[in-house]
């Protein structure tokens, strides 16, 4: 159980000049969506969040621990990211792929063990890829390439999770699926923060929100506060409007 | 999953043995299997034994280790650049090494000194190469590997006015050495125990390799810490490549395609690849060296023309059957 919080943080977007300071705290058993119109900065946020980007100014905080005084390595062990892109320079397979998750927990001299395999079949049987495991990564399509992405995050098993749009590509059933599965974990005990485009998904499966404005500015807080139409819709500047199905409410982009 | 390893890396090393044992036997004068063991057992008639132990075993030794050390080389090339066309040719190391060698050749001095002049110019192309294509900002792997073939070609032409100003007397023993020559090749132990010492550091690093041919930032999210390991690798890779030029001369080919049949083969993990590079890179290049100075005895042939006859009938034979 760890949470994932920021002090102050502006993260670092070329050209743009000023930005709301975050600070956020993602409690385990939270769900975080982040909404925002493309070149927000939504993929920035998780990457600096990652450690894979240095912030313009402010911390990230894993736990009670500063990111920059933790090694990669101890990262890795609690924190997984799904990347929105992925590209795979040399063939592998699907059951390789989900094992690099173990990456982290394994000595210079170790091979992967019988619960390293374990856990990687386990996963690839959640997100319903278990029957390609022999297959190249390449030869897959764009969703069945996603739900692996995913199985290798599930396989690292962090505490925190963090997903650029993590539905991308799937069908609606695994669209469902994935956000059950993230929602899940963080019934386990994990944070879990993700970008999303489909306001439909965040505001069924996500508890908090996070809008971020090409300008920089931002603001959070529990869902039902922040997906206001008025704040939508400036957010997008697109109209909207809302119906409710199973007590949450659906979006539908206005013609016009 | 440890005897997944084992297995085609033992078949490998059989093979390599194997290897080695045809070309201590055949050359000018043949033996046979018997009088083979009665050399390897310290009998056997003084001129076998001279002819095996002082002049066949030293080449054969050194060809191992050159193809070897270039196999290797052309993998971490291959994964650090992430591109199956990087190999150390390409990227312009060789063609330093060799206008240092040809520049010794010129000023009329051999051996340590030709060695170290090649070496040397190894090494000034490595850090001409990584130096530009660093430049003001960070490195990626697709400028390095275009500085690398601007480098090469640069190198190319500089080679070929050397040739060009050369005394004709001295242009044979400089074309051989550019299409790779081992038959001054008389100290196989510095390049063969900096392949064994190589392969030994690279089995740790093995799975942050693989990790990191997913990608830099995969590799950073999972753990590895990717700038240190990529300067590694190319020094390493630099290293061994200016070690093998050094002893055998510009040998092309073996870093390209040595890796990629036995990517084809064997898969992509490289704690499997990286291995059996050394073991298969070298036994292409003794396999080579044997025919190159059998097939049309007592003249030798260039054995960077047997590689490339060797080679690229089976690489194009396994790409066509590949998935």
């Amino acid at each position: 159980m760890t949470r994932l919080a920021t002090q102050d943080l502006i993260i670092n977007v070329p050209g743009r000049s000023a930005g709301t300071a975050l600070n956020l705290t993602i409690e385990p058993g939270q769900v975080w969506g982040v909404l925002g119109p493309n070149g927000a900065g939504k993929t920035t946020l998780l990457h600096t969040l990652a450690g894979l980007n240095a912030p313009r100014s402010g911390q990230v905080l894993i736990g009670n621990t500063p990111l920059s005084q933790l090694r990669r390595r101890q990262v890795a062990q609690r924190l997984g990211l799904v990347f929105q892109e992925r590209l795979d320079g040399f063939p592998a397979t699907v059951l390789e792929t989900a094992l690099i998750g173990r990456h982290p927990y394994l000595s210079l001299w170790q091979m992967e063990g019988a619960d390293d395999y374990a856990r990687a079949a386990a996963a690839l049987e959640a997100l319903d890829v278990a029957h390609l495991r022999h297959r190249l990564v390449n030869t897959l399509s764009g969703g069945e390439r996603q739900r692996v992405a995913m199985a290798t995050v599930l396989t690292q098993a962090p505490n925190i999770w963090l997903a650029d749009e993590p539905t991308n590509h799937l069908d609606l059933h695994h669209q469902s699926a994935v956000m059950a599965l993230m929602a899940e974990q963080a019934a386990q005990g994990s944070a879990v923060m993700m970008c999303l485009h489909d306001l439909n998904l965040a505001a069924r499966w996500c508890d908090h929100i996070l809008l971020l404005y090409p300008s920089g500015e931002a603001c959070w807080g529990p869902r039902d506060t922040m997906l206001v139409p008025r704040a939508l819709e400036s957010l997008y500047r697109q109209k909207l409007a809302v119906v409710e199905v199973e007590g949450a409410p659906v979006f539908v982009p206005l013609k016009g | 999953m440890v005897a997944r390893l084992w297995q085609p890396l033992g078949l490998l090393a059989l093979i390599a043995v194997a290897a080695m044992l045809f070309s201590l036997a055949v050359g000018s004068a043949q033996l046979s299997a018997a009088q083979l063991w009665a050399v390897v057992q310290g009998q056997g008639d003084a001129l076998a034994r001279t002819m095996v132990i002082e002049l066949r075993l030293p080449r054969a030794l050194s060809a191992f280790a050159v193809g070897g050390l270039l196999a290797v080389a052309g993998a971490l090339m291959q994964v650090l650049l992430r591109n199956p066309l990087a190999d150390p040719y390409v990227l312009g190391i060789s063609g330093g090494a060799s206008i240092g060698a040809l520049a010794a050749m010129l000023a009329g001095v051999g051996g340590v000194l030709m060695s170290g002049s090649a070496f040397i110019g190894a090494l000034l192309s490595t850090f001409l190469v990584f130096g530009l294509a660093h430049g003001s900002g960070g490195w990626t792997p697709s400028r390095l590997l275009l500085t690398g073939v601007v480098v090469a070609a640069g190198w190319g032409a500089v080679i070929t006015l050397m040739l060009a100003l050369s005394p004709a007397e001295r242009l044979p023993g400089m074309l051989y050495w550019l299409m790779g020559d081992l038959s001054y090749a008389r100290a196989p132990w510095p390049p063969l125990l900096l392949l064994m010492a190589t392969c030994v550091l690279l089995i740790p690093l093995g799975r942050s390799l693989n990790v990191l041919a997913r990608g830099p930032q995969q590799a950073a999210a999972l753990g590895v810490d990717v700038r240190p390991l990529e300067w590694g690798i190319y020094i390493a890779a630099s290293l061994l490549t200016a070690a093998a030029v050094t002893t055998a001369g510009s040998i092309g080919f073996v870093g390209l395609v040595v890796p990629h049949m036995l990517r084809l083969l064997l898969g992509n993990d490289q704690r499997l690849i990286l291995p059996a590079c050394a073991l298969a890179g070298g036994t292409l290049l003794v396999l080579a060296d044997t025919l190159a100075r059998t097939m049309i005895a007592p003249e030798q042939l260039p054995v960077g023309v047997i590689t490339a006859l060797l080679g690229v009938p089976t690489f194009l034979f396994l790409l066509y059957r590949s998935r």
